[in-house]
This record gives structure tokens, C-alpha cells and sequence, in this order.
């Protein structure tokens, strides 16, 4: 627990202060630079799956140098482009995303904006942190494991990720997978715990629940579902390892031969329990991703817009309804897997329940911008972007949330499109929004503005001409994991398509390379920032930046507002901060 | 939403106004109750994948004629037991009567350590008879029987382990005179969460 008398002590060393840290807002950093460096490899992977499908079967020389198995012979190998497909989806949903936006803005921000500390228990957080990064240096190692890294897909489908003799990649490789995602379960669980308890027991005097930013009901309910997800994602990852070393069949059927012709000694075990535990965990992930990008997306928008955000408290309940529902949605990911289809009907139902609080987000969205005298500043671009992309993004699940639409669309480009733009880019475009949005914050530096803005244009043009084209191309018919599209004659019309995806792609990479060295150079020659840059209202825009250790001065802030006081008649500013008493003026 | 007067002073007096846990609670308390909401999440996880199996396997043995049932009983008794000196512990240890608490929490401990001792005997009993995790002698259509065995009083044996670990720190911190009535009740609820997660699997995979 830290209390104020610790301002008075001496100044830590580097060491422990930037990396033995115990400060929430270090720790938030680690995470975020983390998964930044995580990000460059899950982008390079899926950059080489791009070279593969635009131009299959062309030899690249040079890449034979760098991947001796994966280019033997200057082609890409299927097992190689296979595992790259899993790594790509492993490193971005787990280390990139749920990384980025809990790890990252989740303990930067949660004691900032209430107004304490630090977290409950900052030991815990700083283990929270170790963990995960042991749990990156895991699953980086998968990729160089013998044998080569998995190749099951980021699901680890059974019985292939069951059986380690199923595929090269399905020894050592898989074995590193399911450690690593079992430390980040735990580091996952650690910060949980963190955030639930510092959310509810920490707010500072007058800081209701009613009275948080949405950036952190976002939070508190992501905590809530990572606590709950987790866990059986545990317990299928142990049954898993049972099977893959204690010779249990729990994933395994009978009668089931290996390439080689070998039958496998296992019976009566079933894939699709598999199926299910993984994806009672995996729909709630999605949400894990969605919800924290929800709520910096909220803040930002109403912040820029000048205005209140539309309907507080319907923003509150909507992310609480998406909460409960992504638990009893997860056989939509399932409708081809073998489902009663009265079952499949259910689960279409309740999926596309979830609309119902997604559009009700939408239109507040829409609401507080609508009218507005918006300021186009590169964290509202994002922001907006977010939006833009979480709209397309959603439309095109209603067709695979219906189980009669998605028994022509399931595994193909559709799926991979819609699932990138909702979960994918619609997340990154809302860490985008935060990381220029704060950084000022957690540098005390502001950002290059005009690289931000010629960031997010490319990224913008750049993720519909990828992902919006995977539309098309998945409605043609384009299977979603295959190697090489030109051994499917039917195929043919798509070919194009797959150029100029993959095109854009290499740009749409480019991007990002100018956003890494704009973060990383604003770090030492950014202009300095003052208090509150943006004109926000939130209490960690009240104190120095970069704040000191403890956040706030020798008292903690007292609350007296809700966070989105902009544009308030009669006052002063167009913001009134939320430590502003109101006027003593008796209401009428 | 415009900001009042009389709203702020409505906030601040409610337990949910901010600078005042609204549970009363200390942090660790609080934290360990969504560490056991989240722990029994990954038993349920083991239970439905158990329940899942039964299903759909093509037969499953007469628990009475696998286990000692009498052995199962005295073992769910001993742990119940545990549960219930560890209570008075817990109402013990705030009100200051320290060697109340000490005595019951020695109580605990024995009654936990006679479970896992009782435990390790079903183990080994069950190994000598041939049962792998990978194979049921008797009926070797269901591998899964031992399989959901293994793996759920495993992993249940393993939880108690921890909190006899757990009992035995903070018996020992009793001993030293550091002891808060505060950690008592922690041990106790994990104690307690321990004790209901094996009623679950009692009656699931037991008498079931």
C-alpha cells in the first residue's frame, strides 16, 4: 500500500524504477512495449503469409536464408505457412490485444483515474507483468522449437493439437503453446484480481461507480470476464497436456491413423469437448479484446467532440449486457462442428442478441458526435476510426452468426475478413487512439501529430482494402487456411483480389513502421507536454506529466462530477474538470 | 448530468461514493473471494468436460464396485470436519482469543492432512489394481473413467495440498504472535472453497 509519506523518499535507480518496478504506470509501459515489440513479429508473420498467398509457389531466395526449413528450397513449405497462420493468431489475440488494452491501459489507467495510488496490491501487478513476459519469451521460442512452431490454428483444434505425432509442429511447438498460454492465464489472473479489487475498494472520495470514465467500467468488466473466461481455458489446457503426455484420450477418438498410416492408441475421447471449452473462453475473449477498445474509443470521442458522451448510462448497461451474453454465444463458432440445429438456432439467437447492445453503443457514438464541433486530432481520427471499422466489422457477423448463412460462409475469407476489421483492427484503431491519446501522459512528451495523421489515413484506406476485399473473396469461395489458392481452378477469379490484398497489406505494414519510430522518438525528442494537453476532464489529467510516484500530491483529489462535463453552460471553459466543486449555487 | 450540491453529498455519504471500501473488507479478503469465483470456474471447467465424457461414452463402471465407498465417506467426513473447526477458528481469530484459534486451526490442519492422507491410499490402492490414466482394466472401453479420476481428484488434492500449506503459514504466523484475524479468515474462505468443490465432485463423480 503506498502512502504519501513515500514522496519523501530518495529517488529510486534505474533498475528499480523503469524495470524492477512496482508503479502501475511503469508496469503499464512494460506492457505496452511489449506487446508492441510482440505486434512486429505477429505483423512480419502475417506479412509472409501475405507474400504466399498473393504469389504462391514463387521462389524467394533470399528467404531461404532466414528460414532454412520454413523456404527450403526458396518455397514456402505448407507447414510453414500453416504455422504461421497459428502463431499470427496466438500472438496478436493474447500477447498483442488482451496484452495492449488490459495489460497496458488497464494499469496505466485504472489508479490514475480514479484517484489512487497505485493498484491494491503493486507486488502482484509487477508478478502479473513477469509472468507475461515469460509467457512471450514462450511462445517466441514455439517459433524455433524442434520440430518447427504449431501449426493447429490459434483454436488448437482437437484431436491435431491433442496428439504430438499428428504433425512436425505438434511436438515441441505445441507443447510451448499450451505452456505459454497457461502463464499468460496466470499473469492474466493476476492482474485481474488487481483490477476488480483496486476498482471497487480504491476510488478516491466522490468517485462513484456512475461517475467513472467509460475507459473504466470498460476495464472493471473486462477484468470481470478475463476472471471468468480464463480459467476454463485452464482447465482444457491441463486436459490437453493429459493428453499429449499422459496418454488420457479426453480430446481423442478412437480409430484415428496418422498421415503415415500409424493408428493412433486412443479411444472414446470427443474433439468437440474441446470446441467447447476452448470457445466458452474464446467468445468472452473476443469481448476481453472489445470491451477495453469500447471504452477509450467512448472517452476519446466525447473529449473531442466537446461534448458529453450519449447516454452514460446505457453505455454502462449495453457493455454489461455484451458481458453476460458473450457467455452463452460460443456455439456460433461451432454451427459446422456437428449441432443440433435446434441447438444451432439458439445459439444464432442469443448471437444476435448481442446486437441489440452493439447498436445501442453505435448510436450513443454516433449521438455524441452528431452535432459536434469535433476536433480532428490523431486520437479522434482513431477513435472514429474504431467506430467506423467496428460497424463494418459487425455488419458482416450477423451473416455468420445465423447458422443458415454461415454453413456457406464458414472457413472462408468472409469469416476472416469480418473477424479481422470487428476484433482486430477495430481494437488496434482504439489502442492507436490511447497510446496518442496518453502518451503524453506516460512520457510527459506529445506525439509527432502530422506522422500520426498520415499513420492513420494509410491504416484507414489500408485495412478496408485488405479486409473489406476478403469479403469478397471469401464469398467467391476462397477457403480460409489453404497454402496455395491456385491449386482451386474455381478459385481463379480471386487470384487479383489476393494480389491486391496483399499489396495493401505491405503497405498498410509500412504504416506502422513510421508509428513505431514516432513513439519511440517522441519518448526523448517530443515537444513537451503540459498538465492537460487535450483539454480533458479526468483526474490523471490533473496532475504533472509524467506523474510522480503515488500519482497525486500529499492529498488524494476529491470527485464532485461525472467525467464528461464539456461544453456545461455558464462555464468558464468548454470542460469543467471532475475534481470542479459545482457552484454553491442552491438548485433550483 | 449537471453537477449539484446535493448529489455530491448524496455520493459521499453512500459506501459506494468512493474513498471507503463499500464491502467493508480488506483487500486481500476481497481479492481471494474473485480468486476462489475464478478458481471454481476452471473446477467447472473439469466438471462439465467430465460430465461431457459420461455422456457420450458407451458405458461407465458402478462407482460402488471401483471405490471403498466407506473410505470415500470417512475422507468427505474428515474434510467437512476440518471445515467446521476451521469456522470456529475464523470466529475465533478477530476476537483476540489466540490459542482458541491456534488449538482449532492444528484441528484443521489434521482433518486436511487425514483427507489427503486418505487420498493417497485410494491412489495407490487404485494404481495397484491396474488403472492408468490411459487405460481401465476393467473396462477398457472407457479409458476415460480413471482418465476423469486422475485429473479431478488430482487436481483437487492438489488445492487442498495448497491450503494446508496456506493453514500451516498462517498457524505458524499465529504461533509468532503475528497473526491478524484478518488472515484467518482468507485461509478460511479458501479452506471452505475447498471443501464445497469437493461436495461437487463427491457427488458428480461418486455417488452419481
Amino acid at each position: 500500500m503506498t502512502t504519501h509519506d513515500e514522496h519523501a523518499h530518495p529517488e529510486l535507480g534505474f533498475w528499480r524504477k523503469y524495470i524492477f518496478s512496482t508503479d502501475h504506470k511503469i508496469i503499464g509501459i512494460q506492457y505496452i512495449i511489449t506487446a508492441m515489440a510482440m505486434a512486429v513479429v505477429g505483423g512480419v508473420l502475417s506479412m509472409l503469409m501475405r507474400l504466399q498467398l498473393g504469389w504462391p509457389g514463387t521462389l524467394w531466395p533470399s528467404l531461404e536464408n532466414i528460414f532454412p526449413t520454413g523456404f527450403a528450397g526458396g518455397v514456402m513449405e505448407p507447414g510453414f505457412y500453416l504455422s504461421l497462420v497459428t502463431m499470427h493468431g496466438t500472438i496478436m489475440v493474447f500477447f498483442l490485444f488482451t496484452a495492449v488494452l488490459t495489460g497496458g491501459f488497464g494499469n496505466f489507467l485504472i489508479p490514475l483515474q480514479i484517484g489512487a495510488r497505485d493498484m491494491a496490491f503493486p507486488l502482484l501487478n509487477a508478478l502479473s507483468y513477469w509472468t507475461f513476459l515469460l509467457s512471450c519469451i514462450t511462445i517466441l521460442g514455439a517459433l524455433f522449437a524442434t520440430g518447427g512452431p504449431p501449426l493447429g490454428g490459434w483454436t488448437a483444434y482437437a484431436p491435431l493439437s491433442a496428439v504430438p505425432a499428428m504433425g512436425p509442429g505438434q511436438g515441441d511447438g505445441m507443447t510451448l503453446w499450451i505452456v505459454a498460454i497457461a502463464l499468460f492465464t496466470a499473469s492474466g489472473l493476476m492482474g485481474g484480481l488487481n483490477y476488480v479489487t483496486t476498482l471497487l475498494t480504491m476510488r478516491t472520495k466522490g468517485m462513484s461507480m456512475m461517475r467513472l470514465p467509460l475507459t473504466q467500467w470498460a476495464l472493471f468488466i473486462t477484468a470481470i470476464l478475463g476472471t471468468l473466461a480464463f480459467p476454463v481455458l485452464l482447465a482444457a489446457g491441463i486436459l490437453l497436456t493429459f493428453d499429449r503426455i499422459g496418454g488420457t484420450s479426453f480430446f481423442v477418438p478412437a480409430g484415428l491413423f496418422l498421415a503415415d498410416g500409424t493408428l493412433i492408441d486412443h479411444s472414446g475421447g470427443h474433439p468437440l469437448l474441446w470446441q467447447h471449452l476452448f470457445w466458452f473462453f474464446g467468445h468472452p475473449e473476443v469481448y476481453i479484446v472489445l470491451l477495453p477498445a469500447m471504452g477509450i474509443a467512448s472517452d476519446i470521442l466525447s473529449t473531442f467532440a466537446r461534448k458529453p458522451i450519449f447516454s452514460y448510462k446505457m453505455m454502462v448497461y449495453s457493455m454489461s449486457a455484451i458481458a453476460f451474453l458473450s457467455f452463452i454465444v460460443w456455439g456460433h463458432h461451432m454451427f459446422l462442428s456437428g449441432m443440433n440445429p435446434l441447438l444451432g438456432s439458439l445459439f444464432t439467437l442469443t448471437t444476435l442478441l448481442i446486437a441489440i447492445p452493439s447498436a445501442v453503443k453505435t448510436f450513443n457514438w454516433i449521438g455524441t458526435i452528431l452535432g459536434a464541433r469535433i476536433q480532428f486530432t490523431v486520437p479522434m481520427l482513431f477513435a472514429l476510426g474504431f467506430v467506423s471499422t467496428f460497424i463494418s466489422g459487425g455488419l458482416s457477423g450477423i451473416f455468420l452468426g445465423t447458422s443458415a448463412s454461415d454453413i456457406a460462409m464458414h472457413d472462408t475469407y468472409f469469416v476472416v475478413g469480418h473477424f479481422h476489421l470487428v476484433m482486430a483492427v477495430a481494437p488496434l484503431f482504439a489502442a492507436f487512439a490511447g497510446i496518442y491519446f496518453w502518451f503524453p501522459k506516460m512520457f510527459g512528451r506529445m506525439m509527432n501529430m502530422t506522422a500520426g495523421k498520415v499513420h492513420f489515413w494509410i491504416s484507414f484506406v489500408g485495412v478496408n482494402c485488405v479486409f473489406m476485399t476478403m469479403h469478397a473473396s471469401g464469398v467467391a469461395g476462397h477457403l480460409r487456411r489453404i497454402y496455395d489458392p491456385t491449386q482451386y481452378a474455381f478459385l481463379e477469379p480471386v487470384y487479383g483480389m489476393n494480389q491486391f490484398i496483399s499489396i495493401s497489406a505491405f503497405v498498410l505494414g509500412a504504416a506502422q513502421i513510421l508509428f513505431l519510430v514516432n513513439f519511440f522518438a517522441s519518448i526523448w525528442f517530443g515537444p513537451k507536454a503540459s498538465v492537460n494537453p487535450w483539454n480533458a476532464t479526468t483526474l490523471e489529467w490533473t496532475v504533472p506529466s509524467p506523474p510522480g510516484h503515488g500519482n497525486f500530491g500529499p492529498e488524494l483529489p476529491v470527485v464532485e462530477r461525472w467525467a464528461f462535463d464539456y461544453s456545461v453552460p455558464g462555464a468558464k471553459e468548454d470542460f469543467v474538470m471532475q475534481t470542479e466543486a459545482p457552484a454553491r449555487v442552491e438548485s433550483s | 448530468m449537471e453537477a449539484t450540491v446535493g448529489e455530491q453529498e448524496r455520493i459521499l455519504a453512500s459506501p459506494w461514493g468512493g474513498g471507503t471500501n463499500p464491502f467493508g473488507t480488506s483487500w486481500g479478503k476481497f481479492m481471494m473471494w474473485v480468486f476462489i469465483v475464478s478458481d471454481a470456474l476452471t473446477f467447472a471447467g473439469f466438471i462439465v468436460a467430465y460430465g461431457f465424457m459420461r455422456a457420450t461414452a458407451p458405458a461407465w463402471p458402478a462407482q460402488d464396485e471401483v471405490f471403498s465407498m466407506g473410505l470415500i465417506t470417512f475422507m468427505t467426513f474428515a474434510l467437512i470436519s476440518s471445515s467446521c473447526v476451521m469456522a470456529i477458528a475464523v470466529g475465533a481469530a478477530p476476537q483476540g482469543r489466540r490459542s482458541e484459534a491456534v488449538k482449532y486451526l492444528w484441528l484443521t490442519i489434521l482433518g486436511g492432512t487425514i483427507f489427503l492422507g486418505s487420498q493417497a491410499y485410494e491412489w495407490a490402492h487404485f494404481i495397484d489394481e491396474g488403472y492408468r490414466p490411459w487405460f481401465n482394466p476393467v473396462m477398457p472401453e472407457v479409458p476415460q473413467f480413471p482418465a476423469a479420476f486422475y485429473v479431478m481428484t488430482g487436481f483437487h488434492g492438489f488445492h487442498v495440498f495448497t491450503g494446508l500449506v496456506l493453514l500451516l503459514y498462517t498457524v505458524i504466523r499465529a504461533h509468532m504472535g503475528k497473526y491478524t484475524g484478518d488472515r484467518v479468515e482468507i485461509a478460511g474462505l479458501y479452506w471452505h472453497f475447498i471443501d464445497v468443490v469437493w461436495v461437487f465432485i463427491f457427488a458428480f463423480f461418486y455417488l452419481l
